[in-house]
């Protein structure tokens, strides 16, 4: 049997700087992670993931690469070949997403690891297909129906787009979990410097095929098909070997209970943020930001602290599970919390819950934040 | 043990998985052995198969009878999960199996790009020309006319002929038999088996709980005997006019061609 577990791989680009868009460092960081199939339907401001990944699989042996008819088939395919063995991903930008969910949901049931990318654009609906937003924050955690956990991350830079393409990769066959990446356009068609390590941690899945597949284990193994398991495979509720339960209500309630906890036990391996401008003293605002608003946030702080104001950023990589423990501690320190989105207020909803003092800073015209704004906003606050 | 035979199909069917939820009268199981008994015939290695499904009835009958990699999955989606997983694992044997309202209803879309990209799978469509799971409702392969849940007064709508629509989008390997053609459809399941390219086999089955019942027809044997009455096959039908042709369906292997004629129906 193959080893499952932590593992080293060396880099397949160059190790070193390179200058990249954040797509293409996204299909960068899924080449390092071993995906080695990708199904997608193009859309703007995604379509150069498909674009770069679809030129570099065709000179690597073993990897697959297919545009599919729709976004419903491009996750169907996607979970299909996971089954086969394969580290599959696709991307999309909202209105893809809204078509895909069915099947994330199927691949939460059935505990398959894929990746899904949404390079966020303003919406609802085709919106402004090359203006920004962040407006799927709600819809990746609670789009596709019934009870579950599931895994987001935002990245802010070039660099987070690769190195957080290939976290997603190890947690989804970690935890045997869809992991949506959420980019957003302004972060999916940023060009920067970024640098490429030696190599990365990759995480290879557990395929006992002695073990059920779908119980006792909190994580259960996941042979491939053709190994040898007779793998019944369904999206009806089913005890641990796959056959269905349909009506049987201890089943459901184990399922869907194991569903959820097997990601909620694990936030310390699952969950990433990061504290900018934080010192040992108590702040006057903390500003707590995600994506590309996190780089305007940032800047804003700067400013802040330029005019003698004491600003901090909490940064959130992960923003599903939501970092609890992260925004209460630094919110503890803090008399003032802004939450400046892209949106009209998602996820600040989420750090009230923890930080009752939060405010929100909301923009849906299509562009980002610049820092001028969020320190005015921020001296708006102070005012009050 | 005869290749084919009952004893020999009983080692593919899955512990535990017995009694099939299939109604009384059901054509479902007449096609699960017929499937079984062309693997058997062509003593595949069954463990290199996969088996994917959709919602429905048709979709219950390899998960979970079939003792191999099976996948259940999204109402109309089994064409494409099938698609990923022969892509990237080209050495497993694909076939889909599931009904009218799966395949050629919600799964419309991808049953006919798959068969324009001429994937190396095989599917297999139920065809009981109605809802059965939820109760009756009318399919698009449900006859003009023909009483549903959701056609109360007879079907207003013109039905899909789903084999010519496979063929005409592209497939490599096309035909239509009944279960009651149980030879021909065994013949016909192993041609599309060793078929390399999308094979796609229409199968007429009966569903006298919720389409026979409606429609004057509520004996699994009726049912069955209007298999046998209402297809003709595609050599006799060249020599019928269209006023002949009326009202039957015409069976036998639309893609490619037979060179020699087709055993005739039993």
């Amino acid at each position: 049997m193959e080893p499952s577990g932590w593992a080293k791989a060396p880099s397949v680009l160059r190790p070193g700087r390179h200058f990249l868009q954040g797509d293409e460092a996204c299909a960068e960081g899924a080449i390092a992670a071993g995906c080695n199939y990708y199904a997608g339907y193009p859309i703007t401001p995604a379509s150069e993931i498909m674009e770069h990944l679809c030129r570099r699989f065709a000179r690597m042996p073993g990897r697959v690469f297919v545009q599919m008819e729709d976004e419903i088939a491009s996750i169907a395919s996607v979970v299909g070949a996971s089954w086969a063995g394969a580290r599959a991903m696709t991307a999309t930008s909202g209105p893809g997403l809204s078509l895909m969910l069915e099947n994330i949901g199927y691949a939460i049931i059935t505990e398959t690891p894929c990746v899904v990318v949404d390079v966020q654009r303003a919406g609802p609906s085709t919106g402004q297909a090359t203006r920004p937003g962040q407006g799927d924050v709600m819809q990746a955690r609670w789009g596709a129906h019934g009870d579950y956990e599931l895994i987001a991350i935002s990245p802010w830079s070039v660099q987070e787009a690769y190195d957080e393409t290939i976290r997603a990769f190890n947690l989804a066959d970690r935890f045997r979990v869809p992991v949506i990446l959420l980019m957003d356009e302004a972060v999916g068609h940023l060009r920067e410097n970024m640098t490429v390590p030696d190599e990365s941690p990759i995480y290879q899945r557990w395929k006992d095929v002695t073990r059920a597949p779908f119980g006792e284990a909190e994580v259960p193994p996941m042979p491939a098909f053709g190994d040898g398991a007779s793998l019944l495979v369904t999206g009806s509720t089913h005890d641990a070997w796959g056959y269905r339960r349909t009506t049987n209500s201890q089943a459901q309630d184990q399922l869907v209970t194991r569903l959820v906890s097997k990601i909620l036990n694990h936030g310390d391996e699952i969950e990433r943020s990061f504290l900018h401008l934080r010192d040992d003293q108590d702040l006057d605002i903390l500003l707590i930001a995600y994506g590309f608003t996190a780089r305007s946030a940032l800047a804003a702080a700067r400013l802040a602290r330029q005019a003698g104001v004491k600003a901090g950023l909490l940064r959130l990589t992960t923003l599903w599970p939501f970092p609890d423990e992260a925004v209460r501690h630094a919110a503890a320190c803090a008399a003032r919390v802004i939450v400046p989105e892209l949106n009209r207020g998602q996820m600040l909803r989420e750090v009230q819950r923890v930080a009752p003092q939060a405010q929100g800073y909301h923009k849906t015209n299509g562009e980002v934040f610049a820092p001028g704004e969020i320190w005015a906003a921020i001296q708006q606050e102070l005012a009050q | 043990m005869k290749k084919g035979s009952t004893a020999a199909i009983l080692k593919y069917i899955r512990p535990r998985s017995f009694p099939t939820p299939f109604c009384p009268g059901c054509g479902h199981g007449i096609l699960l052995g017929a499937i079984l008994r062309a693997v058997d015939e062509l003593a595949l290695d069954f463990s290199k198969m996969l088996f994917v499904s959709g919602i429905g009835c048709g979709g219950w009958i390899p998960s979970p009878h079939f003792h191999t990699d099976t996948l259940h999955v999204t109402h109309g989606r089994p064409v494409a999960f099938a698609t990923g997983a022969k892509l990237f694992n080209p050495q497993l044997q694909v076939v889909v199996i599931s009904g009218d309202g799966d395949l050629a209803s919600i799964g419309g879309n991808h049953l006919i790009h798959a068969a324009r990209r001429n994937v190396n799978l095989t599917v297999i469509c139920s065809n009981n020309l109605i809802y059965g799971m939820t109760g009756g409702q009318v399919t698009p392969t449900t006859p003009r006319g023909a009483r549903t849940l959701t056609t109360p007064a007879g079907n207003p709508e013109p039905p899909f002929d789903l084999a010519r629509l496979v063929a005409a989008a592209g497939a490599t390997y096309v035909a239509r038999y009944s279960v009651w053609h149980i030879r021909p459809l065994i013949a016909s399941i192993k041609g599309a088996l060793q078929h390399s390219g999308f094979a796609f086999i229409e199968v007429l089955s009966t569903c006298p709980t919720h389409y026979g019942r409606r429609n004057e027809n509520p004996m699994p044997a009726g049912m069955l005997r209007a298999l046998k009455k209402n297809c003709v096959t595609l050599e006799r039908a060249r020599s019928l006019d269209p006023a002949e042709l009326a009202g039957k369906t015409v069976i036998g292997q639309f893609v490619p061609e037979p060179a020699a004629p087709l055993a005739t129906a039993p």
